[in-house]
């Protein structure tokens, strides 16, 4: 039988699956995108210097990628070059973006999966400050008014974790609110706001950090940086034992790509502090190149008009809406099936963690290694590709970040003091031009191709990580990633399908 | 401030496990956004203990971004888990709330069969292409999987006609947005425009947490929305021209302008007017209020304010590196004529009657009270003004 989790719950964006369930297995699956806002259309025949903003809006989670991404596919159209200073304080946006992201998809998105707040309550509260947050949740149970928890999946048989471990997690749940706006803080130091920062139009940057602003975000990136380490890294390491079974299934077509985040010197996408790279069919030898005309994308299962479709690479893409009905065997939903060579690919954390690992990357072969040894697994990656892989990476990435971020920040206090520092080189808006940023959400790859005619834009596309991994089917009737990773996902009640909201959740859609 | 809170009532907020320092603080920064001076916080903490039973929050998510729900996770003083916990039950919220799918629509039902919540909401609503956004599970069993889920359209009108009140927050549930922006591809608009509810709105992009949290407070210390400005604006938040309230603004008046970013005149902090600042046209409280716990704000950080609360600012606004028409230089016209005339000619024809706002000058007012015959005082301030 078919079963339908809509609205599928704390996520970015509005998202509908569909399974078919048989056996206790599900069997099919349709991923459906049930927005459509029309970025691409809305874009043609703005003035190019504007853009980013506009561009920026598609996201408010991963706001500082889009607003990134787009100066960067602009900036390649203008033929200019941010200096080098102001690529520091872009990345350390990026930087605060993908700690905030993680965070904020670790506790708050994600854990109402796998922690059961009903059983934090009868736990024995180990210290004073485990037992304020346990008084805190029985008043807040007595009150009757349970609000947000309401009908969660509490006392379920799938929920597995000791009611101490439980109420720990229920603590750092309520932290993690607080980090997360930390992490937004000091972006904002380097932004003037998040979401959706202000300060990086194409060709540099408009803030001037002084000494002070760096101070003041280093010592805000600290608080989160401890938890990152001190808080989140042992938590995922306390709850996996008891979700190993994780690890058994959500293979999927196990093609990864990444265009790459967090600039290098050299501003090769090959020497990002995550790189570049497509693995395919699961082989971990080093990743292969890519390109952004590789891209295709198709409509056959989408609510767009033919012509949109056909493998279209999105410098030369084409949007045009057409509604005609929801029907699982034609057309069922908003997102365009992005393909590399016509392959479906998956993107985000673990992809980025395999192609940096694939190269033999010091930083990522430490972390990775680390986890699997910590898991029980040593020497043993392949066991990454599977649900348990994709959160594990996103938690190990968290924990890379914040090494490479404190990096930046001593270049950048250096530069500061030095007196010598760039922030902008004013760009020429060219009469006619193309250009292409591929860089990353935290969620995944992430590209934005502009066209100018006359000064003006005349094209405007983009491919976000959804398009990816949440792709319905193509031409061929391939499944999108999502889709094929659901294959297999055990569903023991059908009244509440908790397993298959696991598994979309560790996409962090 | 201690003193004009009853120990009573602090004794009772303990109780909720919101701790007396962190209560003093939230009575303080309610009072300070809503402009009201430190002998109000005693009938702040009146107003706040007498909700005994947290009042019930809708948040729907239409056309949107989310990022307004991340704005509003941002809040300090009180925080994100304070205002889930204590100070709201937020009975349905699709980003945070534990159920996905059937049990979470069967939590807005439930809602909708109850009434008189706060119903928020985040995103415009597609008119032209209805289906452009569905969101919900009809029915049960396989049949619910083969039918889309209502339309916003469906939703809003079910919805937000049950409310006891509807707050927009963010510029694209109060005017449509960024998807309305032309050529409107779906026919997107605000919900008051959509389906013909007075809404409070709290244009932004994204909202300022602290505008969604004062305007709580005002709603529990006043027992009524706030007055509202001809676009459906609370005047205590958007009664004065950003420009007005600028820091920047004696580099204005001096005729000191940074002329290129990142330049040593940015670091001077000089005015943005010819970078393109769009604060001359744009009303709202962001040099007072800040963002992030008052790190910084767009103009603080050397980028031009782009007029984000102000409705149809995507295609009124851009270019938005171009400066502004109609902006007399100063020297020209001299000071005080100047930022009124920017205000009231700029805008003219949407802004209309509001141009007058709160917190003009004693001298400003007098001048414009004779020029204006007939524009009543009651429409020159919000409260506390």
């Amino acid at each position: 039988m078919k079963l339908v989790i809509d609205p599928v719950t704390r996520i970015e964006g509005h998202l509908r699956v569909v399974v078919e369930v048989a056996g206790g297995k599900v069997t099919d699956a349709w991923s459906l995108c049930t927005l459509f806002r029309g970025f691409e259309i809305f874009l043609q025949g703005r003035d190019p210097m504007s853009a980013w903003h506009m561009a920026h809006r598609v996201c408010g989670v991963c706001p500082t990628s889009h607003g990134n991404t787009s100066c960067m596919g602009l900036e390649d159209a203008f033929g200019v070059t941010a200096p080098w200073d102001a690529w520091l304080v872009r990345n350390l946006m990026e930087s605060a973006q993908i700690l905030h992201s993680h965070v904020l998809w670790f506790y708050t998105l994600n854990a109402f999966d796998y922690v059961d707040v009903t059983s934090a309550l009868k736990a024995k509260a180990t210290t004073p400050s485990l037992k304020a947050v346990q008084d805190k949740l029985k008043a807040f149970v007595a009150s009757g008014q349970l609000g947000f928890l309401k009908r969660g999946y509490w006392g379920s048989p799938l929920m597995k974790l000791p009611p101490e471990l439980n109420l720990e997690l229920a603590a750092h749940y309520l932290q993690a609110l607080e980090i997360q706006a930390k992490a937004a803080q000091f972006l904002a130091v380097f932004g003037g706001k998040f979401p959706y920062h202000m300060t990086t139009p194409p060709g540099g940057v408009t803030v001037v950090p002084t000494i002070e602003d760096i101070a003041n975000a280093e010592s805000l990136f600290r608080e989160v940086k401890d938890f990152v380490e001190g808080t989140m890294y042992p938590d995922l390491l306390a709850i996996a034992p008891y979700y190993l079974d994780l690890a058994g299934y959500g293979r999927g077509w196990a093609n990864f790509l990444a265009w790459g985040v967090l600039e290098d010197k050299s501003h090769d996408p090959y020497k990002r502090v995550l790189p570049r790279g497509a693995l395919y069919d699961g082989q971990l030898t080093p990743a292969q190149k890519v390109d952004p005309r590789q891209v295709g994308e198709w409509v056959n299962h989408s609510w767009y008009t033919p012509p949109c479709g056909n493998g279209r690479n999105p410098a030369d893409g084409l949007t045009v809406p057409d509604f005609t009905r929801y029907e699982l065997d034609h057309h069922y939903s908003w997102i365009k099936a992005a393909r590399i060579d016509g392959k479906p690919m998956e993107v985000g954390p673990l992809a980025r963690m395999l192609i940096a690992y694939s190269y033999g990357d010091p930083r990522a072969k430490k972390l990775v290694d680390g986890a699997l040894k910590a898991l029980g697994h040593p020497g043993q990656p392949q066991i990454l590709l599977s649900n348990l892989g994709r959160i594990a990476a996103r938690i190990l990435e968290a924990v890379l970040v914040a090494q490479v971020t404190e990096e930046f920040f001593t270049e950048l206090t250096d530069r500061v003091a030095s007196g010598k520092a760039e922030w902008y080189t004013p760009p020429k808006i060219p009469q006619s031009a193309a250009g292409v940023g591929a860089w990353e959400a935290p969620r995944g790859a992430l590209a934005h191709w502009n066209h100018i005619e006359d000064g003006k834009l005349s094209l405007y596309q983009f491919v976000p990580a959804s398009n990816w991994n949440f792709a319905p089917r193509d031409e061929k009737g391939v499944r999108g990633p999502v889709e094929e990773v659901l294959i297999g996902t055990p569903v023991a009640n059908p009244e509440q399908p908790l397993e298959v909201l696991r598994v979309l959740h560790t996409f962090d859609p | 401030m201690a003193d004009q809170v009853s120990s009573k009532i602090i004794a009772f907020f303990e109780e909720r496990g919101i701790s007396r320092r962190d209560f003093l603080k939230l009575c303080g920064a309610s009072a300070a956004a809503l402009g009201l001076s430190p002998l109000m916080h005693g009938p702040i903490a009146e107003a706040l203990a007498a909700a005994a039973r947290r009042p019930s929050l809708v948040w729907l998510d239409f056309q949107e971004c989310l990022g307004c729900t991340e704005s509003t996770v941002k809040a300090v003083n009180p925080g994100p888990a304070q205002l889930l916990l204590n100070i709201l039950s937020a009975d349905y919220w699709e980003a945070i709330m534990a159920p996905a799918g059937f049990p979470a629509t069967a939590d807005l039902q439930d809602q909708v069969k109850k009434g008189g919540y706060i119903c928020v909401v985040e995103g415009a609503i597609p008119t032209r292409i209805p289906q452009a956004m569905t969101g919900g599970t009809v029915g049960t069993g396989e049949a619910a999987a083969l039918r889309l889920g209502p339309t916003a359209l469906e939703t809003a009108n079910q919805v937000c006609k049950r409310a006891a009140a509807v707050v927009c927050a963010g510029t694209c549930s109060s005017y449509g947005g960024v998807q309305a922006a032309a050529p409107n591809p779906t026919g997107a608009k605000g919900v008051q425009a959509a389906i013909g509810v007075k809404t409070v709105n709290l244009p932004g992009c994204p909202v300022n947490p602290v505008w969604i949290v004062t305007t709580v407070v005002h709603n529990l210390l006043f027992k009524r929305l706030p007055t509202l400005d001809a676009h459906g604006r609370p005047k205590f938040i958007y009664g004065q021209l950003n420009h007005n309230l600028c820091p920047r603004r004696a580099h204005f008046d001096a005729g000191e302008f940074v002329e290129q970013f990142g330049t040593a005149a940015e670091a001077r902090h000089l005015c943005l007017y010819k970078m393109g600042c769009k604060g001359p046209a744009t009303y709202s409280n962001c040099p007072l209020v800040l963002w992030n716990d008052r790190q910084s704000w767009c103009i603080g950080a050397g980028a031009p304010c782009i007029g984000c609360t102000e409705p149809d600012f995507w295609d009124r606004m851009m270019p938005f590196y171009s400066r502004l028409e109609n902006v007399p230089v100063p020297g020209f016209l001299g000071v005080e004529v100047g930022a009124d005339r920017i205000g009231s000619t700029l805008f003219a024809a949407t802004v209309a009657g509001a141009a007058i706002h709160a917190g003009v000058t004693a001298v400003k007012r007098r001048r414009r009270s004779q020029e204006q015959e007939g524009q009543g005082k009651d429409r020159e301030g919000g409260e506390g003004q």
